[in-house]
C-alpha cells in the first residue's frame, strides 16, 4: 500500500472515529490554524466555578511544541489577545478552550494517534481542553498498529511511560446508548496533518 | 451478607425484568442495534481467523502465566511500581485500603472495573470511612442508585433518560433536564471537582505487558486518563489473567475487543502505562498526609499493581475450565443472549453478566450464587459464535450445572430423567403408557386441550402436542420395505420427540428416501440422544445414553447416520466426543463423522431438484435452528430446500435467534421462554410469511405450539413436510 492510500485510510478513519482533519502546508500553516479555529471557538465551559476566576482571554497550552514551533505560536496568541501556557495546568481544572500537541504518530486502520505523554503537562493539555489539535506528519502514519508495534515497543519501554492512542473526542454512550462526545476530555478533536 | 436466593425468589425477580417496559425496549433495541454493528465493524476482517488467534493468545498467556507474571513483576518493580499478589478479595481489599491509609488517601477516584465489581471494593473501602467516586459515567449513575452494574462495558443500559435526570437532579439538589447531551455535561461539571480533589486513583487494566511491564487500559469517555493523572497515588488492580507477553499481543486482542464490545475500530482511548509517570500535585494541605508522600517537583506520582487471583490459578490449572481465562471483557456474549435480551443483566448475572457471568460467578462468588443463574441458559451457542476469546461457552455452563448438582445432589426430577433415559425400554414404555393417558387431556386432537393440574399456568403459553399412538419405530417396523439395488445406506437417528410426538415428519423423509433410491435401517435400540440429560446437568446418564446409542448403530453397514433433529445431531457430533472419550473413542468418531443432518443430506448426498408442483406457499420463512446453524455450521441447505420444493424462502431478521425452546429451559424458566417465543413470532409475521419451517421437532413443537396459542396467520412445518409428495426428483 502506497502513502497516498494510508493517508486516504488514515483521514477516512479519523473522521468515522469523529475527529475533524484538516490538511495545512507546515507546522507554520498548522498553527495559524489551530489559532483560527480558536478564535472561532466560544469561550470554555468552567467545570470548576469555585476555583477559577471567570476567563477574560481564551486560553491555549500547547506543553510539547520545540521551542521555534512555541515562539511561532505565541506570536499568533499575542495578536489574538490569547493566553499561551505550557506549564502547571493543574491551576487550570476548570478546563481550557485549546490544547495542541504535535502528535507521535498515526495510525491509519483505526484513525488513531499515538502520543508519547510521559509529560503531565502533555496530559493535562490534552485532558482539561475542549478541544484539541493534533498536528501529525503525513509521514508518520504507518497502515497498522503492527507496523508500528517497533515505535510503539521503544516508547513503552522507558521506564516511567504513558503512552496515549488516541482516537476521535472523548465520547459516551452510557446512556440509552446515545452516543454523546465530551465526558470527560475534549468535545473536539482537529487533526491537521502536515508535510515534512 | 444476603441470603441465598431460592428458585422460586429467583424467577419472581426474573418476572419483574420481563415486567419492566423500558428495560424490554433498551433491551431489544440493543440486541437489533449490535448484531448490525458488530457486522459492520468486522465487514473487511475474518473475524473468525482473529478470535482464534486471540483465543491461542490467550491460551497460551494463561499456560505460561507463572513465568509471564515473574516477568512482568520484575520489570515493574525495576519501573518503580508496587507490586501486591492478592490471593483472595478480601485480600485485595485490605492490601487497597493499606495502601489508602499509608499514603494518607480519604478521596478516591475510579475509572471502570469489572475485578473492582467481583471483590465489591467499593463497598469495603467506604466501610472504612473512604469517599470512593465512580468516574465512568454508566458506573457513577449505577453508584449514585447503590446498585451493580446490569452490563460490563455499558452498566447503565437498564435506565432511561429520565431516570438518570431524576438521579441527577437529586444528586446536584437542582432540576436537570432529560436530554442526554445536557445530562453527560452534568457528569462532566460534577466530577471534574473529584478528579481535582482526590487523593488517589484506581483503575483497572485490560492487559499486563512482561515484556516492558506495562499495564494498558482500554476506555472511551477519557475518565481513567484523569484517573491516572491528577492524584498522587494510582492503584491499578487486575487479574492475573490480564498477563501477556508482549504489546504485539495486545494490540491483535486490541484488534477484536473494541469491535466486538460496541462495534467501535477502537475506543477513543488506549493508554500505556509502563511506571509511575511525572505528577506534580504538590498542593497537599491535608494534615494527615504523610511527608513521604509528599510530592516535589520533577517527582513521580506513586503507583501500586495489585495482582488479584482469586481462584484464577486454580482454573488456570484445570484443563476443562482454563479457557475461562480467555475471556477479554468485551460482555458481547450478553448482547447476543435471548435471555439477557428478555431479562437485562441484573437477573442474568452475580457480579459478571452474561454467558461468561453464569461460569465464573461459581469461581469468583460461589456455588449459592450460580445454583440458580447457571439454569438460565437456552444453550443456543449465540455467545459461542461470537465470543472473541473463543470460550466455549454454553458447553461450560452445562459443565458448571453438572458441577454444582454433583457437590450438591442431584433433583428428584432431574435424577428420575437420568434414570429413566438410561433405560430405554423403561423410557419407552412410559411413552407408550403416556399416549394411552394423555386422552382425557387431548380430546381426541392431536394437542393437549389443557395441561394437567401438575404444571402452573404460566406453562400454559403454547399448545403441546400429544403423543403419538404409534411411534414411528412401530410404524417403521411393519411398514418398511428396502430398495433392491439401493444408492444409499443410511440409518436414521429418530430422537424422542420425533419418534413419539412427529413421527409424521420422518414418514415424510420416508417418502423422499425411498423416491431416491436410498436404503434404510432404523436400529431399535436406539434411544434419546442424551441431550436432554445434559441439559440438566446429569452428565453420567447423558454419557450412558450415548453409549448406548453409539452401540445400537454399530454393526450397521451405512454411510451415514441421518437426523431430522438439530439437536440431535448437533449433540451427536459435538458433544459425544468429550463425554465418552474415555469410554469408546473408537467407536464414537465413526459413529459421529457418520452423523449428517436431514437438509444437508439431502441439498449435498442426494442432490435434488424438485419439479414444479403448483402446490407452493407464498413466503416461506426459516427458523434456523440454534444447533443447525451454530452448532453444525449448516446454514444454506435448508434453504436451498425450501426454494428447490416451490416455496418462496423469505429472510427474516431474527432466522438464527433462539425460538427460547432449550428443552429443560421452557420448562425451568416458562415465561422468558414465552418472551422469546414471541419476539421470534413477531418477526416472522412482520415477514408476511404463510409458512415458518425449521428442521428440529423441539423448535416445531415450541413454534407451533406458540403459533397456534396466539392465533399467528401462519403454519408451522418441519422440512420434511414441505416436500410435496407429489414432486419428484431429478
Amino acid at each position: 500500500m502506497d502513502k497516498e492510500q494510508t493517508l486516504s485510510i488514515f483521514k477516512q478513519k479519523a473522521s468515522l472515529a469523529s475527529a475533524i482533519v484538516h490538511e495545512e502546508g507546515q507546522i507554520k500553516e498548522a498553527l495559524n490554524k489551530a489559532v483560527a479555529l480558536c478564535l472561532a471557538k466560544p469561550f470554555c465551559e468552567n467545570l470548576m466555578p469555585k476555583n477559577n476566576e471567570p476567563a477574560e482571554q481564551k486560553m491555549i497550552a500547547a506543553p510539547n511544541l520545540n521551542p521555534q514551533e512555541y515562539k511561532i505560536l505565541d506570536d499568533l496568541c499575542q495578536q489574538n489577545d490569547f493566553l499561551l501556557i505550557n506549564d502547571d495546568l493543574r491551576n487550570h481544572p476548570g478546563g481550557l478552550e485549546m490544547g495542541i500537541t504535535t502528535i507521535n504518530c498515526g495510525i491509519a486502520e483505526t484513525g488513531t494517534l499515538v502520543l508519547n505523554s510521559d509529560s503531565e503537562e502533555t496530559r493535562l493539555a490534552t485532558m482539561l481542553c475542549e478541544t484539541h489539535v493534533a498536528i501529525l506528519k503525513a509521514n508518520d502514519i504507518y497502515q497498522t498498529t503492527q507496523d508500528a508495534a517497533q515505535v510503539l515497543n521503544d516508547l513503552l519501554k522507558q521506564p516511567s511511560s504513558y503512552t496515549a492512542f488516541i482516537t476521535g473526542a472523548s465520547r459516551t454512550a452510557d446512556i440509552e446508548r446515545v452516543l454523546t462526545l465530551g465526558v470527560h476530555g475534549p468535545l473536539e478533536l482537529h487533526i491537521i496533518l502536515i508535510g515534512e | 451478607m444476603e441470603t441465598t436466593e431460592s428458585f422460586t425468589q429467583y424467577k419472581s425477580r426474573i418476572n419483574e425484568s420481563l415486567g419492566n417496559e423500558f428495560l424490554r425496549t433498551a433491551m431489544d433495541n440493543f440486541a437489533v442495534a449490535y448484531r448490525t454493528a458488530r457486522k459492520k465493524a468486522f465487514s473487511d476482517i475474518d473475524v473468525d481467523a482473529l478470535i482464534q488467534e486471540v483465543a491461542a493468545i490467550k491460551s497460551d498467556a494463561i499456560l505460561n502465566h507463572e513465568l509471564l507474571l515473574k516477568q512482568f513483576i520484575s520489570k515493574a518493580k525495576e519501573n518503580g511500581i508496587h507490586i501486591h499478589p492478592a490471593k483472595t478479595a478480601q485480600d485485595a481489599n485490605r492490601i487497597i485500603a493499606t495502601i489508602a491509609e499509608q499514603t494518607g488517601s480519604k478521596k478516591i477516584i475510579k475509572s471502570k472495573s469489572m475485578t473492582a465489581e467481583e471483590i465489591h471494593l467499593n463497598r469495603y473501602l467506604e466501610n472504612k470511612g473512604l469517599e470512593v467516586t465512580e468516574t465512568d459515567l454508566g458506573e457513577w449513575i449505577v453508584q449514585l442508585r447503590q446498585e451493580g452494574p446490569s452490563h460490563m462495558v455499558m452498566p447503565a443500559i437498564h435506565l432511561s433518560r429520565y431516570q438518570v435526570a431524576d438521579l441527577f437532579s437529586k444528586e446536584t439538589r437542582k432540576d436537570q433536564s432529560n436530554e442526554i447531551e445536557k445530562l453527560v455535561k452534568v457528569a462532566r461539571k460534577q466530577l471534574r471537582e473529584k478528579f481535582v480533589k482526590a487523593d488517589m486513583g484506581i483503575t483497572g487494566a485490560n492487559y499486563a505487558l512482561a515484556q516492558t511491564g506495562t499495564i494498558g487500559i482500554v476506555s472511551n469517555e477519557g475518565n481513567a486518563r484523569l484517573v491516572t493523572t491528577w492524584p498522587r497515588v494510582h492503584v491499578a488492580l487486575l487479574g492475573i489473567d490480564k498477563i501477556l507477553p508482549s504489546i504485539i499481543e495486545a494490540l491483535t486482542i486490541n484488534k477484536v475487543l473494541p469491535k466486538n464490545a460496541t462495534g467501535q475500530a477502537i475506543t477513543s482511548y488506549v493508554t500505556w502505562i509502563t511506571g509511575p509517570s511525572e505528577c506534580k500535585n504538590m498542593a497537599i494541605e491535608n494534615k494527615n498526609v504523610p511527608t513521604a508522600s509528599i510530592k516535589k517537583p520533577g517527582q513521580k506520582r506513586e503507583m501500586h499493581i495489585v495482582l488479584l487471583d482469586n481462584g484464577r490459578k486454580a482454573i488456570a490449572e484445570d484443563p476443562l475450565f482454563a479457557q475461562v481465562l480467555q475471556c477479554v471483557r468485551g460482555g458481547a456474549c450478553a448482547n447476543v443472549c435471548p435471555v439477557y435480551r428478555m431479562v437485562g443483566g441484573h437477573s442474568l448475572g452475580y457480579v459478571y453478566i452474561g454467558a461468561i457471568g453464569l461460569i465464573t460467578t461459581y469461581f469468583f462468588h460461589g456455588r449459592e450464587n450460580a445454583a440458580n443463574l447457571v439454569q438460565n441458559c437456552t444453550n443456543c451457542g449465540a455467545c459461542k459464535a461470537v465470543c472473541a476469546g473463543g470460550i466455549n461457552l454454553p458447553y461450560l455452563i452445562k459443565e458448571i450445572h453438572s458441577k454444582i448438582l454433583d457437590e450438591t445432589g442431584h433433583p428428584l426430577k432431574s435424577l428420575l430423567l437420568g434414570k429413566v433415559l438410561k433405560n430405554r425400554k423403561l423410557f419407552h414404555s412410559l411413552l407408550r403408557t403416556a399416549s394411552l393417558a394423555q386422552k382425557p387431556v387431548t380430546g381426541g386432537t392431536p394437542y393437549l386441550r389443557h395441561l394437567p393440574m401438575i404444571f402452573s399456568k404460566e406453562h400454559n403459553f403454547r399448545t403441546l402436542p400429544a403423543i403419538t399412538d404409534t411411534p414411528f419405530r412401530d410404524r417403521f417396523k411393519k411398514h418398511y420395505k428396502p430398495p433392491a439395488n439401493p444408492k444409499l445406506k443410511i440409518a436414521v437417528f429418530s430422537g424422542c420427540v420425533q419418534d413419539f410426538v412427529y413421527p409424521e415428519q420422518l414418514e415424510a423423509a420416508m417418502a423422499l428416501l425411498k423416491r431416491a433410491d436410498v436404503g434404510v435401517a432404523f436400529p431399535m435400540d436406539q434411544s434419546c440422544c442424551g441431550l436432554p440429560a445434559m441439559m440438566m446437568g446429569e452428565k453420567q446418564a447423558a454419557r450412558d445414553v450415548a453409549l448406548q446409542n453409539i452401540n445400537a448403530f454399530k454393526d450397521l453397514d451405512v454411510d451415514y447416520i441421518v437426523s431430522l433433529c438439530a439437536s440431535c445431531a448437533s449433540h451427536l457430533k459435538n458433544h459425544l466426543p468429550d463425554l465418552v472419550r474415555d469410554y469408546a473413542q473408537n467407536d464414537q468418531e465413526i459413529f459421529s463423522d457418520k452423523v449428517i443432518p436431514f437438509s444437508r443430506f439431502v441439498v449435498d448426498k442426494i442432490g435434488v431438484t424438485f419439479e414444479e408442483n403448483g402446490q407452493a406457499s407464498g413466503k416461506t420463512a426459516f427458523h434456523s435452528p440454534c444447533h443447525l446453524c451454530r452448532g453444525l455450521g449448516v446454514k444454506k441447505e435448508p434453504k436451498i430446500l425450501i426454494n428447490a420444493s416451490g416455496h418462496q424462502y423469505v429472510k427474516t431478521d431474527e432466522e438464527e435467534t433462539c425460538c427460547g425452546f432449550g428443552g429443560s429451559f421452557s420448562a425451568n424458566f416458562p415465561t422468558i421462554s414465552n418472551e422469546i417465543l414471541t419476539r421470534k413470532l413477531d418477526d416472522v409475521e412482520n415477514s408476511g410469511a404463510d409458512l415458518l419451517v425449521t428442521e428440529c421437532p423441539g423448535c416445531v413443537m415450541q413454534l407451533r405450539g406458540g403459533a397456534l396459542k396466539q392465533n399467528r396467520n401462519f403454519k408451522v412445518k418441519h422440512i420434511s413436510e414441505i416436500i410435496q409428495p407429489t414432486s419428484k426428483l431429478s
